[in-house]
């Protein structure tokens, strides 16, 4: 910096200090109460020195909650979301830019809506689309005499059933239906230069080739900024998957927790509650420190 | 900004465009649709036909004093917490700003609560803010009865807001530091060299620079308090003691699938879409007229 202030560096370092420890205590306390015993665990204060039963709560935590299958769906279902997201959304914002059709700007509208309604607002009926997804279709057909028609003609009578309660898709689907993505694209591909795309059609390339050879890899760094936020959004996603997953075979991590809870009466088993936190805690957590020095240098470059 | 170059035949536009639209028909319009529908009916559980009420049930969500109870707690809850962890976001970032010996590592860490689970970390709040282990323990033991959140309302909310704001420090202070280092350092070295102090130049150059920042953190933080805060409570309090942080998403989680009142349930979702649609316009008309875009 351009001037000498040692009072006021000496509080920066202060304040800064005090910011460090009050992000960092949770992570330590977390450990610490991990690697204790029962007893331990619940004194009063607790010791802050680490115990030595880190790796038995480890396991114990691990076998309990049985988080070896719950790491994995929440693995499915981060991974799914995050690639789906940086498809679709990369599809829909190529379309919104480099075409020009009848109802573009309504398309664009009707997807910019979806920002302002989080899943969880409209949870209920969403629940019961899931139960059944081929539910709105059935009740066009019934609505628009499709059916009835159907029945005369056929004599068959039309039932669209396909359920999604506990199953991969059934967690994926809803949450790729939002417009985080598209806008990001929409963003870039604007400032990618018109030369370009004259080019390649002066060359003779279709859209799909230009999507393809061109735009896509230009879009490399917007394509993972994306997928990793969309991959820890997912991944840290807890009222969806607690609702459609009533079967244990695709319950996630983060939803078993619940199952950590010490009981009230008896002592807490805070020992492992804190264990299968960590756990659970890590996966993400290991993700923001890979990409995080890259991810405020994404923000800068995008501000500037 | 429109672009010169186009790709012609529409079709194959909107080609593109079909499986975008295609989900949010089927997992957004559709059930916002029926959301609006059941509103407007008694929803028998199960599928047992409805009847059309008009708007019995806002009325009668509007009398009920639990609605009322959890919208407060909702408001105060987005308002403490949005408010802590803006400030001690932007106080962080502007510090951590100033190149100093060690700025680095703050960096590093401070970033870190971003990637947390709200629930995770919700489990781990509730056993260091716990009355009977740990240091909560402490401090009751030397002044027994100070602190319990299984009992006492107002140590409730404070334990979720604690969790919530700690959470979302982390995630304002990448937004902040990025907008902060994004002002040209040549700006801020000129009003050193014109003698203007510290507190002086964050007042005149980077606050006012910062203000889309700001503004757009307000905003997700206000909706998310309403959103994300679901499975803090959940995990933390169960929206008790007393309905204390019975927050309006846990209450329509709680009355849809455990009370099975769908119809109620529904009502208090519009409400809710109502509530972030309007704090989104606010948010549009407030940023174009104060927030000049370079």
């Amino acid at each position: 910096m351009v001037e000498r202030t040692p009072i006021l560096n000496f509080f920066t370092h202060l304040i800064l200090f005090a910011g460090f420890v009050f992000c960092v205590a949770p992570f330590v306390i977390v450990a610490i109460a991990a690697s204790h015993n029962l007893k331990d665990v619940n004194d009063v204060p607790m010791s802050l020195l680490p115990g030595s039963d880190f790796w038995i709560n480890i396991k114990t935590a691990w076998t309990t909650a049985d988080l070896g299958p719950k790491l994995l769906n929440s693995f499915i279902m981060a991974a799914g979301v995050a690639a789906g997201k940086v498809i679709i959304s990369a599809l829909t914002a190529f379309s919104i830019v480099y075409f020009r059709y009848p109802g573009r700007t309504l398309i664009f509208w009707l997807i910019f809506v979806t920002l302002m309604l989080p899943l969880e607002v409209r949870i209920v009926p969403t629940y019961a689309v899931v139960a059944n997804v081929l539910s709105p279709y059935q009740a066009i057909m019934d609505v628009t005499g499709l059916s009835w028609l159907i029945e005369k003609i056929s004599g068959v009578q039309v039932s669209l059933s396909l359920g999604l309660l506990n199953s991969y898709t059934g967690l994926i689907m809803p949450l790729i239906a939002t417009a985080t993505g598209t806008f990001l694209y929409r963003q870039f591909f604007l400032t990618v230069p018109d030369e370009l795309a004259e080019a390649a059609r002066m060359d003779g390339a279709g859209a799909l080739r230009f999507f393809i050879d061109i735009l896509l890899p230009l879009s490399r760094n917007n394509m993972a900024a994306l997928g990793t936020i969309m991959f820890l959004w997912a991944w840290n996603q807890y009222l969806w998957p607690l609702l459609i997953t009533t079967d244990q075979s695709h319950a996630t991590a983060v939803t078993e927790l619940k199952q950590l809870i010490p009981n009230v009466g008896g002592a807490p088993e805070w020992h492992i509650a804190m264990a299968g936190t960590l756990i659970v805690m890590l996966p993400p957590l290991i993700v923001v420190v890979l990409m995080q020095r890259w991810f405020v240098r994404g923000l800068i470059a995008t501000e500037k | 900004m429109e672009k010169r170059v186009t790709f012609g035949r529409w079709t194959i536009g909107i080609l593109f465009a079909v499986p975008q639209l295609i989900l949010i028909f089927t997992f957004f319009y559709w059930p916002a649709g029926q959301a609006v529908y059941w509103s407007l009916t008694l929803q028998q559980p199960w599928g047992g036909g409805n009847i059309w009420v008009g708007l019995d049930n806002f009325r009668s969500i509007l009398a009920n004093a639990d609605y009322w109870n959890s919208i407060t707690a909702s408001l105060t809850f987005a308002a403490i917490s949005t408010g802590l962890a803006m400030v001690i976001a932007l106080v962080l970032a502007t510090l951590t700003d100033r190149q100093l010996a060690g700025s680095r590592l703050y960096r590093v860490v401070l970033i870190w609560p971003y990637g947390i689970a709200a629930p995770a970390l919700a489990l781990a709040f509730r056993f260091i803010l716990a009355p009977e282990a740990g240091f909560m323990a402490a401090v009751n033991k030397f002044w027994p009865g100070f602190w319990d959140p299984g009992l006492d309302g107002a140590d409730a909310m404070a334990s979720v807001i604690i969790a919530f704001s700690w959470k979302y420090v982390g995630y304002n202070f990448i937004f902040f530091l990025a907008a902060l280092q994004a002002i040209p350092r040549s700006l801020i070295e000129a009003a050193a060299m014109d003698g203007s102090g510290v507190v002086r130049r964050f007042w005149d150059i980077q606050f006012p620079l910062i203000t889309p920042t700001i503004f757009f953190l307000l905003v997700i933080n206000i909706t998310e308090s309403f959103q994300d805060s679901f499975g803090i409570v959940d995990i933390m309090t169960s929206g008790g003691p007393a309905n204390a942080t019975n927050l309006m998403v846990y209450k329509i989680y709680s009355d849809g699938f455990r009370g099975l009142d769908y119809s109620g349930a529904a009502a208090q979702s519009i409400i809710l879409m109502l509530l972030i649609i309007l704090l989104t316009i606010v948010q549009f008309r407030f940023i174009e007229r104060r927030v000049h875009y370079r």
